[in-house]
């Protein structure tokens, strides 16, 4: 786990901090954006087993007040550096202080002499420390396999393989033609002038005949053809309509490729 | 007439070597990886011919050392090369791995991995921090999939994993995973 946070700044430097020496130095960068790498932890659990193994501590007896501590400082490195803390971790401080200050608590004595085990204020916190682990460890499975199917290679690349099953496009990947589309008109259009709009019956009368005409219609060419906005929706809509109705199918020849609507 | 019908009731006899050579041929040609059930139909043949004539394949591979091997993944059988070449195959076909996944997308496809169907929250209560953009990132790259809505308040939306997965993950089928509960030993 790389224990440097980096940071570079607009003059062209770069900001090392080690964490663990509480140094900091100046090293010489190459961009002039204001970038963040925020080592490599994945969340807060992954952040906190990390401290926890750090400290050599026992995960079944946390020294919550020590964690505790090294959690806050390094949040309030993440804060010096201008790095934006995710609230994500900043609830895991609260939960962490919560358990610290329950732990200082004296016991309620009625509730003492009642139930003999009382439950650990940190116990959740390990449960689910141990449930994250789990997964992490999963995490770590996934990761070798990929890079040993990366290794092999079937015949011919199946991703460009024209004769490859149809995908099913999705409505995400319908959303994500058409936001193509709607972006390139932001910046034409900068009058409406008033005109005939068509109607969403008259629209979807349109897309059919056309798909009855010539069997299929590729959506993007579709779509490129709608002089406003509103049309442009309008034909999104029309298109969803008729997929929803089902005697058109919604089909990719290849990830990222156009969408093309066809008679089923 | 007479003809017509022997020809349809007739067996295919084959000798198991030309079995052997057929379903090589067959899952050459398949574009994606071919399974007994649909080697067997398309053969008419037993699924345990075709299971023999695999393994016959798949040791007469191993026996040469080919450049070539003869996997089950995704619940069919594919031709693929030999992960000690992949340098070499690499080269020739001038492309470079694929972007690996970060460390946040592995554990949000492990959590769907093994808690499918799954919805967002389901996901934050495990790895305690937000996953939507590793979630667009495996939708993207097809290794997850919408399984509808959760019959719950509102109607969360379940995440599972694709077939892609299984492929990228050289996996027969997801119970080829081992199991979470395995990385509870490894852990401590």
């Amino acid at each position: 786990m790389p224990l440097t946070e980096t940071i570079l700044t607009e003059k062209d430097e770069q900001f090392s901090f080690d964490f663990h020496k509480e140094t900091a130095e100046i090293m010489s960068g190459g961009t002039d954006e204001l970038k963040i790498k925020l080592g490599e932890f994945a969340g807060p659990l992954d952040l906190l087993l990390y401290l926890i193994r750090q400290e050599q501590a026992d995960i079944f007896d946390i020294p919550i007040a020590r964690i505790t501590e090294k959690y806050l400082e390094y949040i309030r490195l993440m804060k010096r550096l201008d790095i934006a803390v995710a609230a994500d971790f900043l609830v895991m401080a609260a939960t962490l202080i919560e358990i610290k200050s329950k732990m200082l608590l004296p016991r309620d004595p009625a509730l003492a002499a009642d139930d003999e085990e009382m439950e650990d204020p940190r116990q959740e916190l390990v449960d689910r420390l141990l449930e994250y682990e789990k997964f992490k460890s999963a995490a770590g499975m996934l990761h070798e396999r990929s890079t040993i199917e990366a290794a092999i290679f079937p015949r011919g690349p199946i991703e460009s393989d024209e004769n490859n099953a149809e995908i099913d496009a999705s409505v995400f990947d319908l959303l994500t033609v058409f936001q193509k589309i709607v972006a390139r008109h932001v910046d034409e259009v900068k009058m409406e002038i008033q005109r005939e709009e068509i109607s969403l019956a008259d629209m979807i009368k349109n897309l059919k005949a056309r798909i009855f005409e010539f069997g299929e219609v590729n959506l993007l060419e579709f779509f490129e053809e709608m002089h406003s906005r509103r049309e442009l929706v309008t034909a999104f809509i029309a298109v969803l309509e008729i997929v929803r109705a089902e005697t058109v199918k919604l089909l990719q020849n290849k990830t990222f490729g156009d969408i093309i609507l066809r008679k089923v | 007439m007479d003809l017509e019908v022997l020809e349809v009731s007739e067996k295919p006899s084959r000798t198991p070597t030309e079995l052997v050579a057929i379903v090589e041929a067959l899952i050459f040609v398949a574009d994606e990886p071919i399974s007994t059930r649909v080697l067997a139909e398309v053969l008419e043949e037993e699924r345990d011919s075709i299971q023999a004539a695999i393994e016959q394949l798949q040791s007469e591979y191993e026996g040469r050392d080919s450049g070539l091997q003869i996997r089950e993944i995704a619940g069919g059988w594919q031709l693929g090369t030999r992960t000690e070449y992949h340098e070499e195959v690499r080269k020739f076909l001038k492309t470079r791995p694929n972007a690996k996944l970060s460390l946040a997308s592995l554990e949000t496809l492990a959590v769907i991995a093994y808690k499918q169907p799954v919805t967002v929250p389901e996901i934050l209560e495990i790895r305690g921090v937000q996953s939507a953009s590793a979630i667009k990132t495996l939708l993207d790259r097809r290794l997850i999939v919408a399984k509808g809505r959760k019959e719950a308040v509102g109607r969360p939306m379940q995440y599972g994993t694709s077939k892609d997965f299984l492929v990228q993950f050289g996996l027969k089928d997801l119970s080829e995973l081992p199991s979470i509960e395995d990385f509870e030993d490894l852990v401590n």
